[in-house]
């Protein structure tokens, strides 16, 4: 139907817009507190785009990490630059000159990048068929599943990777610990006694679909992080006992068993990362589940910045 | 496939809105958000451009945006915990080039 | 369209009506207290009726227990985070709006 037609094209406009202005509020507003709510809301809006876009996947990992966790993370800082600095919040810009003369080039810029991606439109169909070809040797039905735990793990090896290494950095920069959580607030203890455990069934969940239908390990973990974040904020810290070797023995779980993965197949006389067919399935569950605890741990222990103490002595 | 393209000039736009807010502002966080806005803008052209005919999705494209939204929030963590120390020990969280510090 | 579809777009508009209620609440509303008030008329209602409509299009008894469970969660999450903002702002010493 011709309307029909007519309003998908208004939803895409609209989404498109509201995108484009709601990023000029965010970068332009005066007010940091009310730029970091623009940016969570922006990226629920990035969220409906994907779904547009037909990428579930990427909209649910977008509304998790990208709107969550990354609002949570930018507010906890605010909140502590607020409490270490006296200094007003001032909008400071460079020279008034340089600043409109940079829009002429950056205006030249966007203008040659819109016109270097029309170029590329029509598009060759990509990558899809030969993932639809080789799906079923993958071990999941998912496709982009299979393209992240199968056909390019080693990509996603090395994300982990990076996920950890941006905790020690975070941690070897020793933060003082916040005040997050210090005073009683009744209903947040309910929301999160009440959230804490349907957080962790719905991340058993997303794990377990992954291997059929949009969701995987990132989405799980992410859950399961805004678990741990909730936590946080309701003011319960890991108990000493758990914050020496089990804690360390948590993160490292995902990577080290990836790690351990890729050498056990190299033993076994294949490539590095090449699963056999048979196992796959199972190896890629084995790999999601470990890479959801440890991505989950890391995302809680980014949020709280500093590290929790694990001497036997307070 | 037009609707691919209006995504991606959105990307664009996002993009170049972040680039510009990057190089203008002093304040740190500011230029957090800017990098973060930018990284979304490549991710939509990403996907944008991946979506094929009808409902086949090129799932490479869809993988890489995911690895890159998981490696934007551990720089974004690391970026802000850079930016706490930084404002711990000069009292400020912007970076002033006139100073010299 | 069958008359499903019908009532399905009837609950769907009517919900949709609660939302822009709540959005023109919270843009012109004088203060915090009143604004949350809005904010979460849009919540609950709104997407209650939205919820509903949606339901009678779904395919499955399980799609149905999805959608109320999210209903559910909406509004848990919007009544408790109400409840933290005017404290806080209670807290703070916002005054409330007098006429």
């Amino acid at each position: 139907m011709e309307a029909l037609s007519l309003l998908q094209w208004l939803i895409d406009i609209l989404i498109g817009v509201g995108l484009l202005w709601l990023a000029w509020r965010v970068l332009f507003s005066p007010e940091l507190f009310k730029a970091i709510v623009l940016f969570i809301a922006f990226g629920l809006l990035m969220a409906l785009a994907w779904v547009r876009l037909q990428a579930p996947d990427v909209a649910l990992a977008e509304a998790a990490i990208g709107a969550g966790l990354t609002g949570a993370l930018l507010l906890s800082a605010w909140m502590k630059l607020r409490e270490e600095s006296t200094q007003q919040f001032e909008q400071k810009r460079k020279r008034q000159i340089f600043v409109w003369l940079l829009a002429i080039p950056l205006l030249l810029i966007i203008v040659g990048l819109g016109y270097a991606i029309s170029l590329l439109t029509p598009y060759p169909t990509g990558l899809s068929t030969a993932v639809a070809e080789n799906i079923d040797a993958s071990g999941v039905s998912n496709p982009v599943t299979a393209v992240l735990l199968n056909f390019r793990v080693y990509d996603t090896l090395l994300e982990v990777a990076v996920l950890f290494l941006a905790l020690l950095g975070v941690w070897s920069l020793e933060i003082r610990e916040s005040a997050i959580g210090s005073e009683p607030e009744p209903v947040l203890d309910v929301l999160t006694r009440v959230l804490t455990p349907l957080l962790v069934l719905v991340a058993a969940y997303l794990l377990w679909v992954g291997a059929h239908a949009p969701g995987g390990a990132f989405q799980a973990g992410s859950v399961l992080g805004a678990a741990g974040v909730l936590l946080i904020l309701a003011g319960w810290r890991l108990p000493h006992r758990l914050a020496g070797l089990p804690l360390r023995i948590t993160l490292v779980a995902g990577l080290s068993t990836f790690i351990a993965v890729a050498v056990l197949m190299i033993l076994g006389g294949g490539r590095l990362l090449e699963f056999p067919s048979s196992q796959a399935s199972q190896i890629i569950l084995i790999l999601e589940a470990t890479a959801t605890l440890s991505i989950a741990t890391i995302l809680a222990a980014l949020f709280l910045t500093s590290r929790p103490s694990h001497s036997e002595k307070t | 496939m037009i609707i691919a393209l209006l995504y991606a000039l959105v990307g664009v736009g996002l993009f170049g809105l972040g680039l510009y807010s990057l190089i203008i502002h002093a304040h740190l966080l500011r230029k957090i958000l800017a990098l973060n806005i930018m990284g979304s803008g490549v991710f939509m052209v990403l996907v944008a451009l991946a979506g094929g005919e009808g409902n086949m999705l090129d799932p490479v494209p869809a993988a890489m945006v995911i690895t890159g939204i998981v490696v934007a929030v551990s720089a974004t963590a690391l970026a802000l915990a850079l930016m706490l120390k930084i404002s711990a020990i000069t009292g400020r969280a912007e970076l002033n080039d006139e100073e010299g510090k | 369209m069958t008359l499903i579809d019908y009532l399905s777009v009837l609950f769907l508009l009517a919900g949709a009506v609660f939302f822009l209620a709540g959005t023109v609440g919270l843009l012109r509303f004088p203060d915090v207290y009143t604004r949350l008030h809005a904010l979460t008329k849009a919540d609950n209602v709104g997407l209650g009726l939205l919820v509903i409509g949606l339901a009678m299009q779904a395919e499955s008894y399980a799609s149905v227990g999805q959608l109320l469970l999210i209903w559910f969660l909406v509004l848990l999450a919007g009544a408790s985070s109400s409840h933290l903002i005017a404290k806080r702002a209670l807290q703070r010493g916002v005054r409330m709006w007098r006429r």
